[in-house]
């Protein structure tokens, strides 16, 4: 007979405050193995701990269930606690009372009784419970960084100046992500590629760091310690080894297209590399536009390059690399105001906030000018908060960098060009260090400001008009204007849903990826081994992607360094004399884990590869198949008993 | 509809999406019906038939499967396993006169708090208007000993209302064919 015993917690008000634990604990210690059964103001504290241990070792207790809060938070704590009390941590079970019942329940009758339900069922699994070793697996000492943005730049460049080989791959011709676009941050003014471009040069440079550019992650393979991960190299038709970015090749290109990098308001070439900077600074042939891939003719980019480096015939290759850890930093997207009532694509001087970036950024297509079509100065421009966020139309949340580049992007206007600079807001959320200070810096610049969300976008006599309801004076205006520049929402990127699946990532109801614990595991994802950083978890101002990707290096770090990771005991197992050779778990199997034995005709699982999701168990028609931890004697005791209170 | 009847619900919950979109719903405070219990697998896939059977047998009024959305599964397909596998589930329900109101596969992501407050509602309304389940607990008192514990009856004979015999060989399940009659 097993020797139980119970803890509930009250965790303070949490779980006593709608739990009547004093009950829940009279009705465990009458429950048959139970030998002693206690409630505890805060079980996963020292004491509360102590107080377990002690028992362990004076009552000879060999189960223990804890009931309080979500194993998916204090497991391994009360795991620890059992192992430093001499039992294995597997003979604990966990009762969700608090936020499977106090938390979601009306009434102390009713939650006290779920409680003794859970409670019943934990006691009762727990008795079936088998110690379990925990395993360890090499870990491969080599980091993939997914997306070239700040956020994994530098996640790139710690990991690597850490002493570990990293992978770094992005989608675009080069690293720089949105940061590269924009001309100064707030609310220092610094000049953003000042800051960014010696860092991107780092990672060209530095020797711990692969960089794979124009390249995207096809397929993930293997767990924590040892992915197995799949590059495609789109075939960029330069052969990066010959190329000496001598440039020649894009300045004689005969043909041009809009540039991405210019937000469309400037024109590239079709062999080009997205703006000066660019690292790696070798050029790309837009496959989809050049001429010569259109109708064969042309190829004036492979008759004059002087290393022979231009081959129309590249094709897409695919690499394959083990990864102990991998970041992932894909950034973000920005909504299309095209959607919505603010002239956007209908008036030619309503243009996004990245589009005046570019304008004023000095290399930009204007050189540097804020100007309207016609090439004058503005002489009156709107900047219109919140487009798309904050809106039940759109997206609930705000965007928490808007504010701040829309007060940047007023000083730089009014500095540029002197003209009226009406800021439409909500409210001002200036909520950052110094960022207050910035705030009233361009109030007192005579930037005026309009409590009111421009609502839509007109126009009349030749000039653009707002209109919003100005919620300080209570009243509807009308403010006739130049140019308008609308501040967008940040929003998941179009192929989030892809790469959450690549990755094995969740995502919010907000399409951003989430993380583990909203407070704790803020990098982390429900795939151990699998971190994210920057905007790709929702929207972000560069301090905070900086901080996420040195965030994401020390944990990538953390593994890499200790060399080792703990694998989870739970795993499937065949009783061979009972499998009858069907294979039906051969195709169930997600990891290939399960193979068939030719010489004695039954299952093997591989424990290396089996993730213990127990699929295969479910499918053995004869019960050949258990897994650790989940097996169907435990579940099922489990269920009997949940029921019978 | 007996006004006092609080149906009970057992619901088999993946560890990554559904069992942590439990958690998010106590986190955030949301309340919903004391009716559902939650029983914990690592993967939806992980639910044999028999334990669905098993939760009827003894007391259960209603069982709710859920796991993660398809294409977000922790283990990459197994929920594409448990959606494969519930159509034959429930025919072999339908066959033992287990109203399909009792049973529900759904799909509820870390995220959804909120949506597992919509099913359990619902699904506890439903099971209300159909009242308590008869199972074979309640119908067959001198069953009750065969019940008890994870016990595998093989083929078992059993008689079922009517007095026909019905011969059930479900490991660790014992149910009586013949039960509500459908609407």
């Amino acid at each position: 007979m097993a020797r139980i015993g119970v803890y509930v917690c009250h965790c303070g008000t949490n779980i006593a405050g709608t739990v009547d634990v004093a009950a829940v604990r009279d009705f465990a210690a009458a429950l048959p193995g139970v030998v002693v059964a206690r409630d505890y103001q805060y079980m996963c504290s020292d004491p509360g701990q102590d107080l377990m241990r002690k028992d362990i070792t004076q009552m000879g207790l060999d189960r223990v269930v804890v009931a309080s809060c979500s194993p998916r938070m204090h497991e391994p704590t009360f795991r620890r606690a059992l192992e430093g009390a001499g039992l294995n941590g597997y003979l604990l079970e966990m009762a969700n009372i608090r936020e499977h019942v106090s938390w979601v329940t009306a009434g102390v009758a009713a939650a006290t009784r779920k409680a003794k339900a859970l409670v019943a069922g934990a006691v009762r699994r727990v008795a079936l419970h088998q110690p379990l070793e925990e395993r360890y697996a090499d870990v491969t000492p080599q980091a993939l960084v997914v997306g070239g943005g700040i956020a994994g730049i530098e996640a790139a460049l710690k990991i690597a100046d850490g002493g570990f080989r990293v992978h770094l791959v992005e989608k675009e011709p080069s690293i720089g992500g949105q940061m590269a676009k924009l001309d100064k941050t707030f609310p220092t003014l610094d000049c953003s590629a000042c800051i960014l471009t010696p860092k991107m040069v780092a990672v060209a440079q530095h020797p711990n760091i692969v960089l794979h550019t124009y390249s995207e992650v096809e397929r993930v393979d293997g767990f924590v310690g040892n992915f197995r991960v799949t590059i495609r190299h789109k075939a960029r038709s330069v052969d990066m080894q010959k190329c000496t970015g001598c440039g020649t090749c894009w300045s004689k290109c005969p043909y041009t297209a809009p540039s991405e990098f210019d937000e469309g308001l400037g024109k590239r070439k079709l062999i080009y590399i997205p703006f000066p900077q660019a690292v790696p600074n070798k050029p790309v042939i837009d496959r989809e536009r050049c001429v010569k891939f259109r109708s064969g003719k042309c190829g004036a980019c492979q008759k004059l390059c002087p290393t022979g480096a231009i081959d129309f015939t590249q094709q897409d290759e695919l690499v394959e690399e083990s990864f102990g850890a991998i970041i992932v930093a894909t950034g973000y997207s920005l909504l299309d105001p095209g959607r919505g009532p603010w002239g956007y694509g209908r008036y030619p001087n309503v243009l996004t906030a990245l589009q005046l970036e570019r304008m004023i950024n000095a290399s930009g297509p204007t050189g540097g000018h804020v100007q309207v079509q016609d090439g004058g100065t503005p002489r009156a421009v709107a900047i219109l908060h919140c487009i798309g966020s904050r809106d039940q139309n759109y997206h609930e949340y705000c965007s928490n960098v808007c504010c701040m580049y829309s007060l940047k992007l007023a000083h730089l206007v009014k500095e540029k060009t002197g003209a009226e600079v009406y800021n439409f807001y909500i409210d001002i959320r200036a909520f950052g260090k110094a960022y207050e200070e910035f705030y009233n810096r361009v109030q007192n610049e005579g930037v005026y400001f309009i409590r009111g969300k421009g609502a839509e976008v007109g126009s009349r006599d030749g000039r653009l008009l707002v209109r919003c309801e100005d919620t300080l004076l209570g009243k509807y205006r009308e403010v006739p204007v130049d140019m308008v520049v609308l501040s967008p929402a940040m929003e998941a990127r179009p192929d989030a849903s892809h790469l959450s699946q690549v990755f094995g990532i969740q995502r919010s109801a907000d399409g951003f990826f989430l993380e583990a614990h909203a407070k704790l595991e803020p990098l982390k994802t429900a795939t151990d081994g699998v971190f994210i950083a920057g905007a790709c978890q929702g929207p972000k101002d560069i301090p905070y992607s900086v901080a996420q990707g040195a965030g994401a290096a020390a944990e990538v770090l953390r593994l890499l360094s200790a060399g080792r990771v703990t694998i989870s005991p739970v795993v499937a197992q065949v009783a061979a004399e009972i499998c009858s050779g069907c294979r039906a778990c051969l195709p169930i199997c997600p990891y290939n884990a399960v193979s068939y034995d030719e010489v004695t005709k039954v299952a093997r699982v591989n424990e290396a590869l089996c993730k213990g999701c127990g699929t295969c168990v479910a499918a053995c028609p004869s019960g050949a198949l258990s897994v650790s931890h989940f097996r169907t004697p435990q579940v099922l005791a489990q269920i009997e008993e949940v029921l019978a209170v | 509809m007996n006004q006092d009847f609080e149906p009970k619900i057992l619901g088999f919950f993946c560890n990554w999406c559904s069992y942590a979109g439990a958690d998010l719903a106590g986190v955030s405070r949301l309340k919903y019906p004391a009716n559902l219990r939650i029983v914990r697998v690592m993967c939806s896939g992980r639910v044999e038939p028999t334990m669905v059977l098993k939760a009827f047998a003894c007391g259960a009024d209603g069982v709710l499967i859920s796991g993660c959305h398809p294409g977000d599964c922790h283990y990459q397909q197994g929920n594409y396993k448990t959606l494969r596998r519930v159509p034959l589930l429930e025919r072999t329900l339908a066959q033992f006169g287990i109203h399909p109101a009792r049973f529900r596969l759904t799909w509820i992501s870390a995220n959804e708090g909120q949506k597992l407050v919509q099913v359990v509602t619902e699904m506890v309304e439903e099971i209300k208007k159909l009242g308590p389940f008869p199972g074979t607990r309640a119908r067959f008192p001198e069953l009750a000993p065969h019940l008890s514990g994870a016990t595998v009856i093989p083929g078992g004979a059993i008689p079922a209302p009517g007095g026909a015999t019905t011969t059930v060989g479900v490991p660790g399940a014992t149910l009586v064919a013949g039960g509500e009659t459908h609407d």
